[in-house]
């Protein structure tokens, strides 16, 4: 008698289909701690395998467009910190740029440095935070404890230059909000050196670290022709080997005074893409380097910015065309003429980018802001199926993405 | 940016004038082949950002505008297109990266795009009744019911959204204090009494 049945191949070929078992859905997020915000990633599982990645997104949806248009230009400058809130100071330079571009202004050469300077702290602190939340998403803790208090430094001197830690409003269209404060630049010189040396710390931790390496290198890579094709910019495109960086081929606000490097990576894997950021926090620092070394004199406000900006106090309470001045400009906004401007900034999640379309007057006609952040993860249904579960944090950490920039 | 080139290739295609860069109007049916001619011959490789503008004085109502960058010659492009019947032509196939633009501009606008793989709504919610950042919207925003339907299915109870009062913008008339700071709500008016 015949215990056993015994199975051939040819059995399990033919009931392969029925062996497969069904696809499972797995929904990551919207609270998920790889997900660096209210993101929701609808994913179809084979096993461990993801076969489809749909992502959800708008759960941070504020209406920042709709509001725009509803208020005056002058009024929408905080609004701008709340797109990339890890990099506040660069988005504030990117609205003002562009609504100054429309309005024709033109800025004075301090006022530039100083932003300059701005955009490229900004950069240095947006990227110690990808670093190490990236890191930590791949299993290193450690590194996030050291770029945190590097941060930490820098929000000290984000509060000093602009009375906030976290939602500056620094840039106004027309210039800034005040001057350097006395002592500032040698500051910020003090703190160069020292991120350089938490730099070197966590290239030593992380760059040759078998864990990381083997959650980084190969997984996802990136082709020229796809981070094109989904209009990939900053990081991430120049992480897949294409050279383009506003500040170098579109310079604005002077950045063509300066000297810096464009890093650019070769296979656009996770891991180029956390060396080309490595580098531009060297690179930033190079910049500011040179800022503090030519910072020029002058003004730090336009000429024409009288049209924009308050009259002092002391002059509303006195002055009769100061006062009618101020009441314009509290009620009907500044008048910005009318046409249309596109203004992309080198941002560092990418580019930034606002159009404004004018009918005249104080308030925008139509804002559409360009979120890069928003295009980082269109293409995720592009590039996920086919990794592994686990390898699905690696990917969100590697595109170092901010929702509050991607809903609006 | 070879202007001649493309407005003899496309003879419907206007240049405008504009402050910052080349811009023109492309006729609606023409835009999708206006953007692969660009793509393929004149190297704007990169759709940079792909919105809509809302006219409702003018006929057709809605416009779509196209920025387009080349990363080699370092150049942009504008490219204004109105939407006959609500609708224009998807550039999704050229450039994957619009799908999201798109899709985008359906959910804020109402804008259909013609052969899109994935007309879904994708800041708002797939039930949500209304095109937000259409003129006619109001500022304060308009009540809807949250879909909830397994929420309902165990409590028997429809989920309600929470009362926007208490924000800069949103308010109910005569329901929050007159201490705090208060914006229009335009959702009512004399005219248009408050529901």
């Amino acid at each position: 008698m015949k215990t056993t049945k015994e199975i051939s191949l040819g059995d399990i070929a033919a009931r392969s289909e029925e062996l497969r078992g069904e696809n499972m859905t797995l929904n990551m997020g919207p609270s998920h701690p790889a997900t660096h915000g209210v993101l929701r990633l609808s994913l179809e599982l084979d096993g461990d395998k993801v076969i489809k990645c749909d992502p959800v997104i708008g759960y941070l949806h504020r209406g920042d467009e709709k509001i725009a248009e509803n208020m005056t230009y002058n009024q929408f400058v905080p609004y701008t910190d709340r797109l990339d809130y890890l990099a506040p100071l660069a988005n504030n330079v990117a609205y003002a740029i562009a609504v100054e571009r429309l309005a024709g202004l033109k800025m004075p050469e301090r006022c530039e440095a100083i932003r300059v300077a701005c955009c490229e702290m900004a950069r240095i602190s947006s990227h110690l935070l990808g670093i190490g939340v990236y890191a930590m998403d791949t299993g290193a803790w450690t590194v996030f404890m050291y770029t945190f208090n590097e941060r930490e430094k820098l929000y000290t001197l984000f509060e000093e230059l602009t009375g906030a830690r976290f939602t500056t409003s620094y840039t106004r269209i027309g210039g800034l909000t005040r001057d350097l404060p006395e002592g500032w630049l040698q500051r910020v010189e003090t703190f160069c050196d020292g991120v350089l040396k938490t730099i070197d710390e966590v290239d030593r931790l992380l760059t040759r670290n078998g864990i990381f390496l083997e959650r980084t290198e190969g997984i996802a890579p990136i082709s020229k022709e796809l981070a094109l094709s989904y209009g990939l910019t900053g990081p991430n495109l120049r992480a897949s080997g294409i050279p383009f960086d506003l500040r170098k081929d579109k310079p604005y606000s002077g950045y063509e005074k300066y000297e810096f490097d464009i890093p650019v990576g070769t296979k656009g894997d996770c891991f180029d893409r956390y060396l080309v950021r490595m580098e531009e926090i060297r690179q930033s620092v190079r910049i500011l380097r040179q800022v503090i070394k030519t910072m020029p004199g002058g003004a730090w406000y336009a000429e024409d910015a009288k049209k924009i900006f308050l009259p002092p106090k002391a002059k509303i309470m006195t002055k009769m065309e100061e006062l009618i001045q101020n009441f314009m400009l509290v009620t009907e906004g500044p008048q910005i003429p009318a046409g249309e401007v596109y203004f992309e900034a080198e941002n560092p999640k990418g580019s930034l980018g606002f159009y404004i379309v004018s009918n005249g007057g104080g308030v925008p006609y139509r804002l559409r802001i360009r979120g890069p952040s928003f295009v980082s993860l269109s293409i995720l249904p592009a590039i996920v199926p086919g990794n592994f579960l686990t390898d699905v944090a690696s990917i969100l950490g590697s595109l170092d993405f901010v929702m509050g920039e991607c809903d609006r | 940016m070879d202007a001649a080139a493309l407005t003899q290739k496309f003879s419907r295609t206007q240049s405008l004038k504009s402050i910052d860069m080349p811009t023109f109007t492309v006729a609606n049916d023409e835009l999708a082949e206006v953007v692969r001619y660009l793509r393929d011959n004149q190297g704007f490789d990169l759709l940079a950002d792909l919105c809509g503008v809302d006219w409702p004085n003018r006929s057709p109502r809605f416009g779509v505008v196209l920025h387009l960058l080349s990363t080699t010659n370092k150049e942009y492009v504008r490219l204004h297109a109105a939407c006959d019947n609500d609708a224009v032509p998807s550039v999704t196939s050229i450039h994957p990266g619009a799908n999201w633009h798109e899709r985008e501009a359906y959910d804020m606008f109402g804008i259909t795009f013609t052969g899109h793989p994935d007309p879904r709504r994708i800041l708002m919610w797939e039930s949500y009744p209304y095109h937000p950042l259409r003129k006619e919207f109001p500022l304060a925003g308009i009540e809807v019911p949250l879909p909830a339907a397994d929420v309902a299915e165990v409590t028997g109870q429809k989920v309600e959204a929470a009362p926007m009062m208490g924000g800069p913008f949103v308010s109910h008339g005569g329901h929050m204090s007159g201490a705090e700071p208060q914006a229009l709500d335009q959702s009512w008016n004399e005219e248009k009494p408050k529901a």
